[in-house]
């Protein structure tokens, strides 16, 4: 069905969208307000948004009282490591799912998605126990595993999605030509390829580095990532707004300049295949 | 040298018996087409030359040697796709030495190859062009270039025309008939086009149901069809089947007669009602529904001005009537 963009209707969309936009964008423009104001303001009621006693002092704080780099360290050993080994993994699963499919590949896939159905606190025992167990509580190669068994549905399904849209016969005409198994993947299907697995690499960085739920289960200490470092600011002492916001916004700040000069290759990534 | 040998060839997809046993003989530089209806498994006959697919049974031998286990890459064979198949990333320089870089060749005898081959398909201009910058047609010059290059034993054709328009259908397949004239190297071409099948082949190799039909000349298949099948498939418009007691009254179970081979008489033989009638100024075509034989295909001279409604009487051209029996197969 044809339909017509008239600029009236085009204004409406344009407001719409920004209205969406701003409104996800709100409590992180507000995390990042609070983080430069005094404890005192932060919690004013009614609450202010903007405020006349600017301050740096909450950033001086978190930084002398917590060591930063170590947290920031761990989150990025744990988002890029189990990364990684997931596409390490999933390259292969998804490269046979996609070219030589068997006859439960549909339904084994379906099954790997289910698993992301589960509620993660259900296997919180089993887990926190293995991991107490076998010597991987708070080490970062724990994080690493439990992360990437946690991505790897996604990470298997996006490259999937992206290897089926890659016409066998090409692939069948590197055989003819001559080229062996090895030379068809260097010289064909990863070049074909590569921007799916480029965003499927930077989606599941940025998963791995908000994922909160496990980093701070399985850590206390040595391999406690940012997550771990915001959560120790709502301590017991009670709540101090600004700090907590100041760790949080030194916490998501690394990934979103990540998030914002990918942009355009995330999105590429997520709507692939839906258009031809 | 391409001779190609199958010797009882048969694949199976799971329980279902795609091919139930080929036996062939390709000679060498013979162009060879593979045709019948969609599903008859001559794409599936060529991808188990190729080694795309692995045979259930039999052998397969390219000049002699028996290539039935050796992988795509070691049978000497190119192919083109229906689909082109280009490599999308890379410049139609690099699509065309793609096999001679994964041969190993040097890169001086490659560029040569590649520039000479560009020559021959008019593709000069465009070598720093990535595929979809291309035209249908110019993008399936580049997958025949990257055929050629090669200089393989045979090359194997997959429906190659059949995503181009009319007109550009027509130019190619001669550019192919001219090619097969220069290069004399063995070509297996398929195609479901009975067209394409008459003008390009040395050979025609008719199937059905995974069945060798029969094998002949273009011409040898249009006058002397082994079996209604082939009668049916080979001509355009179809050979006009008949059974019934007129066809009892030549001792067959079915007659058959071309749309050429039936005249417009003023009397006697079949009459009946012209229900189209088709003006192409070289040839009318008619369809002419009769009074005992059902409906005929007629193809009538230019200048016959037949029209809907009108009576006519038709009959067939003396020696020209081919008798087939019960069985289908065609009788002496």
């Amino acid at each position: 069905m044809a339909r017509t963009v008239t600029p009236r209707r085009k204004l409406y969309f344009t407001l719409a969208a920004w209205t969406v936009a701003l409104l996800i964008f709100f409590p992180v423009f507000w995390t990042i307000l609070t983080s430069f104001k005094t404890e005192v303001s932060a919690v004013a009621s009614p609450p202010q948004l903007f405020t006349a006693d600017w301050t740096l002092e909450n950033y001086a704080e978190v930084w002398s009282r917590s060591d930063y780099p170590r947290f920031f360290w761990n989150s990025v050993v744990i988002s890029v490591g189990s990364t990684l080994l997931g596409l390490l993994i999933a390259i292969p699963a998804a490269w046979s799912m996609a070219f030589v499919p068997g006859n439960r590949t549909k339904d084994l896939l379906m099954w790997m998605l289910s698993t992301k159905m589960m509620p993660a606190a259900a296997v919180l025992i089993p887990m926190y126990l293995i991991f107490q167990k076998t010597g991987l509580f708070d080490t970062r190669i724990g994080l690493v595993l439990a992360l990437m068994l946690m991505n790897l549905p996604v990470i298997v399904w996006m490259l999937y999605t992206y290897f089926k849209e890659i016409p066998g016969e090409i692939l069948e005409a590197a055989r003819m030509d001559g080229a062996s198994l090895r030379n068809e993947i260097i010289y064909v299907l990863t070049p074909m390829a590569i921007p799916g697995i480029a965003s499927t690499m930077l989606l599941n960085i940025i998963l791995a580095w908000n994922e909160a739920f496990w980093t701070i289960t399985l850590t206390t200490v040595d391999a406690a990532p940012l997550s771990a470092f915001i959560a120790s600011f709502s301590a017991p002492q009670g709540l101090f707004y600004a700090k907590l916001s100041a760790a949080s916004t030194m916490a998501i700040a690394p990934i979103l300049i990540l998030g914002w000069f990918s942009q355009k290759q995330l999105v590429r990534g997520l709507t692939f295949g839906a258009v031809k | 040298m391409g001779k190609i040998t199958l010797h009882d060839v048969r694949k199976n997809f799971g329980a279902t018996e795609v091919i139930p046993g080929i036996d062939l003989t390709i000679e060498n530089g013979e162009f060879v087409v593979f045709v019948g209806p969609s599903g008859c498994g001559k794409s599936t006959l060529l991808r188990l030359i190729a080694g795309l697919e692995d045979t259930s049974g039999g052998v397969i031998s390219i000049d002699g040697v028996d290539a039935t286990a050796l992988p795509p890459a070691k049978r000497g064979l190119a192919m083109v796709f229906q689909s082109y198949a280009l490599y999308p990333h890379m410049t139609v320089r690099k699509n065309i030495m793609f096999p001679l870089k994964m041969a190993g060749m040097e890169i001086g005898e490659a560029t040569r190859r590649a520039d000479a081959a560009a020559r021959v398909l008019n593709l000069t201009n465009y070598m720093e062009r990535k595929p979809g910058q291309l035209s249908g047609g110019q993008r399936q010059r580049v997958a025949i270039g990257r055929a050629i290059v090669r200089e393989p034993a045979a090359f194997l054709f997959d429906e190659p025309l059949s995503n181009l328009d009319a007109a550009l259908r027509v130019n190619m397949r001669q550019e192919i008939t001219e090619l097969h004239q220069s290069l004399k190297t063995t070509m297996i071409y398929v195609t479901h086009d009975q067209v394409e099948a008459m003008t390009m082949a040395d050979k025609i190799v008719v199937l059905n149901a995974g069945r060798i039909e029969q094998v002949g000349s273009p011409l040898e298949l249009y006058n002397q069809p082994k079996n209604t099948f082939v009668a049916g498939f080979i001509g355009s418009p179809k050979m006009n089947l008949i059974t019934g007691p007129e066809a009892e009254k030549l001792g067959a179970a079915t007659i058959g007669v071309r749309p050429e081979h039936l005249d417009v008489v003023s009397e006697g033989g079949w009459s009946g009602i012209v229900g189209l009638s088709e003006h192409l100024g070289s040839d009318t075509f008619l369809k002419v529904t009769t009074d005992i034989v059902g409906t005929l295909n007629v193809r009538a001279g230019g200048e016959v001005r037949l029209r809907h409604g009108d009576r006519v009487n038709l009959i067939p051209q003396a020696g020209k009537v081919h008798r087939f029996g019960a069985d289908g197969k065609a009788m002496a």
